[in-house]
């Protein structure tokens, strides 16, 4: 166990180099650069560009830029934001908050309805319900998100009222409850789409299970149909979603891009938006390489998890 | 003074806003003012009847909703428009600029000028005397020891400083007491003036405690002497100020101001409809919302004048461009009515001039653009661009043909640059269009000059002062100086000599004569192709007291200290 442990380490940091490299330069050779917000404003004259461009060191040769930035990397430090001077890791670690609130909640949301619908989708194969949640789902996959969120702000907030339009709360309130109304309109947008997808993993990986022998072998002995379902299939089917699970677990951290500028939801999401268009490389070198710490962490987990929950699995290794 | 330009509207772009079906026959079919919208300010004026008096205590609170981000919190460093908003109301400057144009001393206790021996000896020799009575927020009294460490730190060296133009003149700041300052300058310059009035000051005290400025923790919480402090932040979110209760000017009324960060504009319109947020500013209201928005119960909505313009800028070193007759044939068939009208919603207004229309520089009697066609093609005749067998004109073996530029997903430019390729088709010229994400375009493309030509939102002043030698001036074409901001690259003596005239006359009347000239010159040679000034839409909830554009402020929070709820 632990020398596969060893070896799955190795194997990511060799990944996050690369992949480091590959970001750095992807970023730094596509046209524009930071200096641009500046310059429209026409008020700054070009020795003044200059100067700061010198001074934020963009005008050094890119592999000079590169070595510096992996040095102070290793050492811990992940550089200034271009934009507002701060700490790369102190405003990751002020998106984070809000990224995880919503995409947890959803999430949550998403598989325990999704798994349902699946599970009931796959036992009542090509029943009413079956064909409405298969539609359904087809429905909800082809909705763009922007459009759904601006549909539910307009109809909830702006026509009936219910919902607040945006934010994560009121300013000057807090409350939990006033956290959870804000929280509602945007977990909603995330979750149809999420809820879609779960309940097709889950009805398929149920059909999997459900045509298996020993699932016939077990009715033949006469074990109740609700005993099959819960300790046989279900067991069995839910293998799979862990590695699912464990691959989505990235996309907790990072956020929804489009969800959070349309609820003027301060996460990860958005501040990789803002980065990028303002071309701030440091913070988006940050998230680049937070996100993919994430990934190779989130399939790590899932590994391991499946080796708890699979006794086959962990034996082999 | 940009608060249109699209130089940060990458966040905003991600959700287009609906686009009109604007038909060729419409256009056509548009009478000469047909479709005038009605102008006029009417903010300022619908707050002039008895408004009640302010709380006698700091009360409630404010929300500002910005579609761009304040991120950037020591006003001496690199920032744009919207970080200005914080700006205003944690600092002070010397002096600030009313919606008249008119300075009003703030942290000085007068304005220095020839009359009153603040500016002596031919412009060189400056003497400010400060306002008593001023502390930071910390407590430490204000003291000229804070101005004149301040225009040390934007020349220090290592220092980040947002711009050095006309404090890089600054020589010999002495303090002859607590609150006397005088300084020599280089060379006369009189935009200073006006540059000061948008140099913030900031506290010796704890900035020369910072090993390195640059990254001093105070940057992320500042201390200043304006009518609010730094309360807190939450990055991507909102900036939270308080009142300062020991200010030294009117106000402030409100307990609590808040900056609230809205990323995509139709988002931030409907938080404004719902009531979320109290006031948009900035970019303002979409234009396709004018029409509704004007109509919102408990809400006052109003076009405010800003000093931006929308303008087609050529380069002057393009083969084709730098042909004086060509840029006067492409004026002629702009159809700027039609722009305006149709494509903005009649929200802003036509100009001919590169100086705002508030200003006291301002020349009212320069010719009017018409639409013609059959102007320009003549114009093109006589200049020897002969039709080819496509259709696009021909002169010494060099096609009539060139690239606009601007940002991808201005939705609203991008419609106005159709209408521009169809007006010049017909009269021979062949348009392409080559627009780019705001991060590319207005790099090195636009500093250096790489474009054939661009529509861009800008400005042509320093500061509030009429000069714009910094744009038009042929010793400041970054391509070939690397300094400047004269993107066009266009270069006359007359304007020059002009320029250099209106810097050096401290008198406002003299300095008005020479500005006249200098806008009829470049209405004649047009260096750049003035569209429309921008008259971006705002809104507050009713029963804010206080709210006043200001086309001489970056950001309407200008005032925000004096604003109130009436109850």
């Amino acid at each position: 166990m632990s020398s596969f442990l060893l070896q799955r380490l190795m194997q990511a940091l060799l990944l996050l180099l690369i992949v480091s490299m590959i970001g750095f330069a992807i970023l730094h050779l596509a046209p524009g650069g930071p200096m641009s917000q500046f310059a429209a404003g026409g008020d700054m004259s070009q020795e003044d560009l200059d100067r700061i461009a010198e001074q934020l060191g963009l005008n050094r040769a890119l592999p000079v830029q590169y070595a510096e930035w992996l040095w102070r990397m290793l050492s811990g430090d992940w550089g200034v934001s271009y934009r507002d001077q701060q700490p790369v890791l102190h405003i990751i670690a002020g998106h984070l908050g809000p990224t995880l609130e919503l995409m947890l909640t959803s999430t949550l949301l998403a598989m325990f309805i999704g798994a349902w619908i699946g599970i009931f989708g796959a036992v009542n194969r090509y029943s009413l319900f079956d064909g409405i949640a298969t539609i359904g789902t087809m429905i909800a996959l082809s909705i763009p998100t922007f459009w759904f969120g601006l549909v539910v702000i307009y109809v909830f907030s702006v026509g009936l009222g219910w919902l607040p339009s945006g934010n994560r709360f009121t300013i000057g309130d807090g409350s939990f409850l006033n956290r959870l109304h804000h929280l509602i309109g945007p977990c909603v947008v995330l979750a149809l789409v999420s809820t879609a997808v779960w309940s097709r993993y889950m009805r398929s990986s149920m059909l999997d299970v459900i045509n298996q022998d020993f699932v016939r072998t077990a009715r033949a002995k006469g074990v109740p149909e609700r005993r099959i379902l819960m300790t046989h299939v279900l067991r069995n089917a839910l293998l799979p979603m862990i590695t699912i699970t464990g691959l989505h677990v990235p996309s907790l951290l990072s956020g929804a891009l489009v969800t959070e500028t349309v609820f003027t939801w301060p996460g990860m999401g958005r501040l990789f938006l803002d980065s990028i268009s303002y071309r701030d490389y440091p913070v988006v070198m940050g998230i680049l390489m937070f996100t993919a710490v994430m990934v190779l962490l989130g399939s790590l987990l899932a590994d391991l998890l499946y080796g708890v929950a699979d006794p086959r699995i962990s034996g082999s290794r | 003074m940009t608060k249109n330009s699209d130089g940060r509207s990458g966040s905003t772009s991600s959700l287009a806003l609906p686009m009109p079906a604007i038909h060729r026959r419409d256009m056509l079919a548009l009478g000469a003012g047909g479709l005038l919208a009605a102008s006029g300010f009417s903010g300022a004026r619908a707050q002039t009847k008895a408004a009640p008096p302010p709380p006698s205590k700091p009360t409630g609170q404010v929300v500002v909703g910005l579609s761009q981000e304040p991120v950037a919190f020591n006003p001496l460093m690199p920032g744009i428009e919207v970080d200005e908003t914080v700006w205003m109301q944690i600092f002070n400057t010397m002096w600030l600029a009313q919606p008249d144009g008119s300075l009003v001393a703030d942290l000085a206790a007068e304005i220095p000028s020839e009359a009153n021996g603040g500016i002596s000896d031919g412009g060189l020799a400056w003497k400010v005397k400060l306002r008593e009575g001023v502390t930071w927020h910390d407590g430490t009294p204000f003291t000229a020891e804070d101005v004149k460490y301040t225009l040390e730190l934007i020349n220090a060296p290592g220092f980040k400083a947002r711009t050095r133009v006309g404090h890089a003149l600054v020589r010999d700041i002495k303090v002859s007491g607590p609150l006397e300052i005088s300084w020599r300058m280089e060379k006369a310059y009189a935009p200073y003036l006006a540059l000061l009035s948008n140099t913030f000051i900031v506290p010796k005290h704890l900035l020369e405690k910072a090993a390195d400025p640059n990254t001093a923790p105070y940057n992320a919480a500042p201390v200043g002497t304006g009518p609010f402090k730094w309360g807190t932040r939450t990055p991507g979110d909102n900036i939270q100020l308080v009142a300062n209760d020991k200010y030294h000017g009117k106000g402030p009324y409100l307990e609590r101001a808040v900056l609230k960060y809205v990323p995509d504009q139709t988002a931030l319109y409907a938080q404004f409809r719902t009531g979320q947020v109290d006031l948009i500013i900035g970019t303002g209201i979409p234009a396709n919302f004018y029409a509704e928005a004007v109509k919102l119960p408990g809400r006052k909505v109003m076009k405010i004048p800003s000093a931006s313009l929308e303008i087609l800028m050529p380069n002057l070193e393009h083969p084709v461009l730098k042909d004086k007759a060509v840029r006067q044939a492409l004026y002629a068939s702009i159809n700027k009515q039609a722009i305006i009208d149709i494509i903005y919603y009649g929200t802003h207004t036509p100009t001919e001039s590169f100086a705002p229309q508030e200003s006291w520089a301002y020349n009212p009697k320069l010719p009017k653009q018409q639409y013609d066609l059959a102007k320009a093609n003549k114009i093109l005749d006589d200049a020897g661009w002969k039709r080819s067998g496509s259709g696009t004109r021909m002169k010494d073996g060099v096609p009539l043909t060139f690239a606009v530029s601007t940002t991808t997903g201005a939705a609203l430019r991008e419609q106005a640059q159709q209408l521009m390729m169809q007006d010049w088709q017909q009269v021979g010229v062949k348009m392409t269009i080559n627009n780019m994400p705001a991060a590319v375009i207005w790099g090195d493309f636009y500093t250096r000059s790489k474009f054939d030509s661009l529509v861009v939102g800008t400005a042509f002043r320093t500061v509030i002062d009429p000069d714009p030698a910094h744009r038009f001036g042929s010793d400041a074409i970054p391509a070939k100086s690397g300094n400047g901001a004269n993107q066009m690259q266009w270069q006359n003596a007359e304007a020059d000599a002009l320029m250099k005239e209106g810097q050096t006359t401290f008198d406002q009347e003299k300095r008005k004569a020479i500005y006249f000239k200098l806008q009829e010159l470049v209405r004649e040679e047009l260096p750049i192709l003035p569209i429309f000034q921008y008259a971006p839409i705002e809104g507050y909830k009713e029963g804010l007291i206080g709210f006043v554009p200001n086309v001489n402020a970056r950001q309407n929070t200008w005032n925000m200290g004096s604003w109130y709820w009436a109850r």
